[in-house]
């Protein structure tokens, strides 16, 4: 028995591919919930539970907006071979660069652009270091971004327990709170800070029109295509993959501002800030495939999972990680029924 | 100065254990980004089989947790031919993510027998040498470290591409769930979420510091060891915030990259094998 590329896949073939899989993942996460002691059943009924009343969209909503700003970056970045893993660094990045806003300069009118503008920046630079590493040095951004993930890590650590720890709050590792300035404002009563998704459905949108509808679109897709190709029309790759790194830390660093003026009005412990975004964005810019206006889609998609997996957490007293493995599982079976619906099995040699 | 070698030596161990695992993997061709989250899940396997019938089989347990995920993980990345790379991290997430959720029964439960550090720090060494004669004095080594580098000559000579990575991969995964039942049964004998934290990591940055070579990774993982020692060793008595020692190995890996980042890799490093192309 052996695989052979399938040239022209029949629709019932894919689809029946992409179920088949699915099935597999809910299988796989039915098994794990019963050994933990939970009813598979109940559990897939709490994770869809966000979708039956207002607030619970709300949540959907909060969590999308991170998950669109980076994983509309992702998908630009990954299109073009850039394969930052990141995002959860440079989104920590932009809460420091906010909360030094926030805090040591003086409130006014101009705060919140100022957060963004920080944020942003250190987002960038955080991402575009990495993209450095890798044009001058041949150093995989693979495992640099991995890494500079954990030194954003204990950056804020040791700034929320350290020197920015905030006068009013003895035993707790957070700051003060913001001034009222540095505070985004939010949809009603929910925790949806819309200026932050605003942005995110403008980043998405741009990004798309940017990749399919200009020359500049046009080289990145070819770099990302074909890197012999790209060379021989002299496209500058190390220039080309330095812009999407830096693009893409730039939306994870407004992510991250997002987050501390939008929801905590602080910088707290990063597990706090950040609940795994940046890696479920990868998922977000996976499924998308590339294609930064899809993420307006996968966004939301993760954003149920992720709120469902809080409903999870508290219903049942399970640790987050149960997100992970709901992402890690969705992530394999979308890349196993892509692979499977593209070849065939062949019985004989 | 005895102390803190023999210390860089017992943490360097898992490091050791996790890299050969994943360096003998890479010598096939396959890319095991999994490497964190197949320690963890066998960590777990591990401490928890220990605590029913023994430390022994606790570490078998663990082996075979690790064979089993990087198997899993060759299914997709070998079989289905999907991108290595998001598959593995796949896997990693999975592995940290079922480790979490399954292990919460067992946080806080002391295991009363561990196993003893030296004789297994000792066994990883001999591992490490038993590697090197693999690769380069037997025949199977020959057609795992041809099929890294040219699978497509190999194919034509007879040798089963997609075999030989199955079991470069799943004998990887052996050695990496090793280093995990090492951290749950000998060196911390006890269970906690994240307990992995980030040795997996930074063993894929020691394959590619090493280049590929398990004696070179002897040292690499010793030196990442003794970093680790003088981080604890080292916290509370000089005025640096102990979070910058905590960061060291991060910024370590990324300077290791940066300096031997365009060393030679196996050709086919990540290419999925496709016959007749």
């Amino acid at each position: 028995m052996r695989l052979e590329l399938d040239p022209a896949p029949t629709p019932r073939k894919v689809a029946l591919s992409y179920g088949a899989f699915l099935l597999l993942a809910f299988l796989l996460l039915g098994l794990l919930f019963l050994a933990y002691g939970v009813s598979p059943l109940k559990a897939y009924g709490l994770l869809l539970s966000p979708l039956l009343d207002p607030l619970g969209l709300a949540e959907v909503a909060r969590r999308a907006i991170p998950l669109l700003l980076i994983g509309a970056g992702l998908s630009l970045a990954f299109r073009v071979g850039f394969f930052n893993i990141g995002a959860e660094g440079q989104l920590l990045m932009g809460a420091v660069g906010a909360a030094y806003v926030a805090l040591f300069l003086p409130p006014g009118p101009y705060t919140l652009l100022l957060m963004f503008f920080l944020g942003g920046a250190l987002g960038a630079l955080w991402a575009g270091f990495a993209a450095w590493l890798r044009v001058r040095f041949g150093a995989s951004e693979i495992l640099t971004t991995l890494m500079q993930n954990y030194l954003a890590y204990y950056l804020v650590v040791y700034l929320v327990a350290g020197p920015w720890k905030g006068q009013f709050v003895f035993g707790f590792l957070y700051t003060d709170r913001f001034p009222e300035a540095a505070r985004l404002p939010r949809l009603g009563e929910t925790l949806v800070h819309w200026p932050t998704l605003l942005l995110g459905v403008g980043a998405a949108l741009l990004l798309h029109l940017l990749l399919f509808r200009t020359p500049l679109g046009f080289a990145l897709r070819i770099l990302g295509e074909n890197r012999e190709a790209a060379r021989y029309l002299g496209l500058k790759e190390g220039r080309l993959l330095l812009l999407v790194a830096v693009a893409s830390g730039l939306l994870a660093g407004f992510a991250g501002v997002g987050e501390v003026a939008g929801i905590h009005g602080r910088l707290l412990e990063p597990a706090q800030i950040s609940l795994g975004y940046g890696f479920t964005a990868i998922l977000v810019a996976w499924l998308a495939r590339g294609r930064p206006g899809l993420t307006l889609l996968t966004a939301p998609l993760l954003g149920l999972i992720l709120a469902g997996g809080d409903a999870l957490k508290l219903a049942f007293s399970m640790p987050f990680r149960v997100v992970d493995v709901v992402a890690g599982l969705l992530l394999l079976a979308w890349i196993g029924a892509e692979a499977a619906s593209r070849h065939r099995i062949l019985w004989r040699r | 100065m005895e102390e803190a070698l023999v210390r860089a030596v017992l943490f360097g161990t898992p490091i050791l254990l996790a890299a050969l695992g994943a360096l003998l993997a890479e010598r096939s061709g396959v890319v095991n980004l999994g490497v964190e989250g197949i320690m963890a899940l066998s960590a777990l396997a591990a401490f928890a089989a220990a605590l029913g019938a023994g430390p022994w089989v606790g570490a078998v347990a663990g082996v075979g947790a690790g064979v089993l995920l990087s198997l899993f993980l060759g299914l997709f990345a070998i079989t289905l031919r999907a991108n290595p790379f998001v598959a593995g991290l796949a896997v990693a997430a999975l592995g940290l993510g079922a480790s979490g959720i399954l292990g919460k029964r067992y946080e806080g439960v002391p295991l009363e027998n561990p196993l003893p550090e030296v004789p297994l720090a000792l066994l990883s060494l001999l591992l490490a040498f038993l590697l090197h004669l693999l690769l380069y004095r037997s025949r199977f080594g020959l057609y795992l470290r041809s099929v890294g580098e040219n699978p497509k000559a190999a194919d034509l000579f007879g040798v089963g591409v997609e075999g030989v990575r199955y079991l470069a991969l799943g004998l990887g995964g052996g050695l990496i769930g090793l280093g995990g039942a090492y951290l749950s049964l000998a060196y911390r004998p006890s269970w906690t979420d994240g307990m992995t934290s980030g040795l997996g990591w930074v063993a894929i940055a020691l394959v590619i510091l090493a280049a590929w070579e398990p004696l070179r990774a002897v040292f690499g993982a010793y030196l990442f060891g003794l970093l680790f020692f003088l981080q604890f060793r080292l916290q509370g008595s000089v005025p640096i915030p102990s979070e910058a020692f905590a960061a060291m190995p991060y910024l370590l890996v990324i300077l290791v990259l940066a300096l031997s980042g365009r060393s030679r890799a196996p050709r086919a490093l990540g290419q999925p094998f496709e016959r007749g192309r």
